[in-house]
């Protein structure tokens, strides 16, 4: 009786989750209401609890909203280049060593103050130094030897050596000096000002009106936190939400004519990873063989529904001018030409292999499966093998205890060494162990060199040399789809992880 | 002993019988190959071509349930199999013998129980690796000693002292011929029902350990596995869940009924 009595009740308790789950949709605001005040409801899949000081934030998905709030001396534009934001310009000395940095007249805080060059000397500060407890320090401006205040409007940076992607970091957000709110109620200067966090509920912006730039263009963005992907997909279609993006291709197709689908990346280098000193894959010809056998296009169709561009080295096409467009397919799909390379090779008859992938990643494995049946064509077994992330961190990538891996590598900052240092031979994190005395040499010179335009040649020149030794069977830059209400547009894809609300807008 | 059939029997052996055949087909034919993808196939519903419908690579999961439901019941089987043998072996050995051997070996047993049994199972999968069909079972049957032999035990017991095992013993028969040939035999009843338990809990163990992620290894397919996959798919489609779903519960009510069947004709018996 007892037991019956407590089946009951858990019934009851899940029957109230599933309706409560239904009841998202039931909101009383329609998309109309929604239009009419100039405000829209973006779907977001986790709440941004770890801090909203830009400083301290770790989790890409609360610097992903947060972006609209804060911005640094130089701020990404959607092409991967950087432009002036709270700075009116800078100019470099002749040594590559002293960056001057002149602030936009009336540029203002969200609380109404004006941003000084006190601000940016501390915002800078802060994050060099790391002395407050929580504040994630920038590893770039351990070169800073000085940043001083020259006047209220000039800033001047001194830094060790010279180095041309010291620029890119200065993006870090410039906070008021001496405001210690900031976890909770975040002040900065970007287009939309922080007004309101409910815990595992919302996160309410508004415009700031003040902005110095080009103004957003909505009043009121409210970012609905709904973790659970069903939900999410429910409170779309029910009309509680208008826009959601890290949407999948199946998702996508049951969104229905309500919605249009913006297509970004996911800025990220998906690729059957091969560790380059573990055989079979210590032979080039064995790597190239499975170059071929791989069908990009074809798994892209499969897995992905055709979402999804394909790449052929370790850069991704959001990287603009570092991306070689001649190297996606360097290696057309050919089984008959990977059988001929895997018999060269000493491998007639193909080999067994493992692909170790982090399951809780649906698009690797997905990928991971196709992966199998592809090689299955020339010959090649390959077996999966599902692992949770925090053993793949460890194992395969510190411990390098693997033969190949499907992942997706991303850029921590927007620079192409992000992207290309790890596969030196010397590198820490070279997981694949990849050795390349070619490659090494043109990173050392890529470094040494000043010019852009050069430098961006011998990144290329890194990026050919990995496609031609085929360090890794590169597949794709997965597909960001983001699902915008009918009536909406203005979505604009950045080379790194981010939501640009600015320039969101009712079309009508 | 007579045999007696019941409703409950005669419906388990039909069922059981239906869900074994299936099986054994699964082993030699299945209408596609199951891990056959096609890009134009993708998410088609059921209809006379594709049974079941197909999944989001375009595979037939008709064919995929049969393999799967193959793997399933292999892995089911050779858990009750260690599970029946150790367990039993465990409890004859503490129920004839007692003392503090018995102590001994149930405090442990009560050890295992007390831990949940997929918590203890991703214990031993952990310490194993995973991605192995026999860690899996490995795992599986350990989890599934203690259960066998709390109940052997107690039947080990009661039976110690009857006359016929008393004579048994006068004669100088051994303890190990006592236990195989006199007791064991009339341990039967309660071991019977059991074993149906004990099967239909591994198909669901191996199902919820797959679900997880730490059971069966993709592209291999598995009841268990199969479910997993088709939860993110359940508005796209839903007769992926549906038809996988709906054979395990096929596969667990079969055996179920004949457990109950099995219950029953021992009660009416005795």
């Amino acid at each position: 009786m007892k037991k019956r009595l407590m089946s009951l009740l858990l019934l009851a308790g899940l029957l109230c989750a599933v309706l409560t789950g239904c009841g998202d949709g039931s909101a009383e605001e329609t998309p109309e209401d929604r239009a009419a005040a100039n405000a829209i409801t973006v779907g977001i899949a986790q709440d941004l609890d770890d801090s909203l000081d830009p400083h301290k934030t770790v989790k890409a998905g609360t610097r992903e909203v947060m972006f609209n709030v804060f911005e640094g001396l130089m701020k990404p534009t959607p092409d991967g280049d950087l432009t002036p934001a709270i700075a009116e310009n800078y100019t470099v000395s002749e040594d590559h060593k002293t960056y001057t940095f002149t602030l936009r007249e009336g540029v203002k805080f969200h609380n109404g103050d004006t941003v000084t060059a006190e601000d940016v000397v501390y915002s800078i500060n802060r994050c060099a130094a790391a002395t407050e407890t929580g504040i994630v320090q920038v590893e770039a401006f351990s070169v800073i030897e000085a940043v001083e205040a020259v006047d209220e409007r000039t800033v001047t940076i001194t830094i060790s050596e010279p180095s041309n992607e010291f620029i890119s970091y200065l993006t870090t957000a410039v906070l008021p000096a001496d405001y210690t709110e900031q976890d909770t109620a975040p002040v900065g200067t970007g287009p939309f000002r922080f007004v309101s966090r409910t815990a595992q509920d919302s996160i309410v912006l508004e415009r700031f009106e003040d902005y110095w730039g080009t103004p957003a263009q909505l009043d009121k963005v409210t970012l609905k936190i709904i973790e659970n992907a069903d939900s999410l997909m429910m409170s779309l279609q029910s009309g509680a939400i208008d826009l959601c993006s890290h949407l999948t291709s199946t998702q996508v197709d049951q969104l229905g004519d309500d919605f249009t689908v913006a297509e970004g990346t996911m800025n990220l280098v998906q690729a059957l990873y091969l560790n380059n000193a573990v055989a079979p894959f210590d032979d080039v010809r064995v790597r190239q063989a499975l170059s071929y056998a791989v069908d990009k296009q074809g798994i892209i169709d499969l897995a992905f529904d055709g979402y999804g561009s394909p790449i052929g080295s370790s850069m991704y096409p959001a990287f603009g001018k570092y991306f070689d467009e001649d190297l996606t397919d360097y290696y057309e799909y050919n089984p008959e030409k990977a059988k001929e390379l895997l018999a060269q090779a000493g491998y007639p008859d193909g080999f067994e292999m493992t692909i170790t992938v982090p399951s809780n990643y649906k698009p690797h494995m997905d990928t991971a499966e196709v992966l199998v049946q592809q090689l299955a064509a020339v010959g090649v077994t390959a077996t999966i093998l599902p692992v949770e992330w925090e053993s793949w961190v460890s194992d395969t990538y510190t411990g390098r205890q693997f033969q190949s891996t499907v992942v997706g590598v991303d850029a921590a900052n927007m620079t192409a060494r992000a992207l290309l240092e790890r596969f030196t031979s010397t590198y820490g994190s070279n997981f694949i162990n990849y050795n390349s005395a070619n490659y090494d040499a043109l990173f050392q010179q890529a470094l040494a060199t000043y010019d852009d335009a050069e430098q961006t040649a011998l990144y290329k020149a890194m990026e050919r040399d990995l496609t031609e030794n085929a360090a890794n069977v590169y597949i794709q830059d997965l597909a960001d789809l983001v699902a915008v209400r009918q009536g909406l547009e203005g979505v604009v894809f950045y080379p790194i992880y981010v939501l640009d609300l600015s320039g969101i807008h009712y079309t009508a | 002993m007579k045999h007696t059939m019941n409703g409950y029997l005669r419906a388990g052996l039909i069922l059981s019988g239906i869900m074994t055949a299936f099986i054994l087909l699964g082993f030699f034919w299945t209408p596609y190959d199951p891990a056959a993808m096609g890009e134009a196939d993708k998410f088609l519903s059921p209809s006379l071509t594709h049974l079941l419908g197909t999944d989001n690579f375009g595979r037939d999961i008709f064919s995929r349930v049969l393999q799967g439901a193959g793997t399933t019941f292999l892995i089911a089987l050779s858990t009750v199999a260690i599970g029946a043998v150790c367990g039993t072996a465990i409890g004859a050995v503490t129920g004839y013998f007692g003392g503090v051997v018995d102590e001994a070996l149930m405090r442990v047993n009560d050890a295992l129980t007390a831990f949940p049994s997929i918590l203890l199972a991703l214990v031993v999968i952990s310490i194993l690796g995973p991605g192995k069909k026999f860690n899996v079972v490995a795992a599986l049957g350990l989890v599934f000693i203690p259960s066998f032999a709390r109940v052997t035990r107690t039947a080990f017991a009661a039976l110690r002292d009857v006359n016929y095992v008393k004579s048994a013993r006068l004669m100088g028969a051994s303890p190990a011929r006592i236990l195989l040939v006199h007791i064991l035999p009339n341990t039967l009843p309660v071991l019977l029902p059991a074993i149906t338990i004990g099967f239909n809990n591994a198909v669901l163990a191996e199902a919820s350990m797959s679900f997880l992620g730490i059971g069966v290894t993709p592209p291999d397919a598995s009841l268990g596995y199969m479910l997993s996959e088709a939860q993110s798919l359940l508005t796209a489609a839903p007769w992926y869940a549906a038809g996988t779903g709906g054979v395990i519960v096929l596969l667990v009510f079969g055996v179920g009924l004949l457990g109950e069947g099995l219950q029953r004709r021992s009660r009416e018996v005795a």
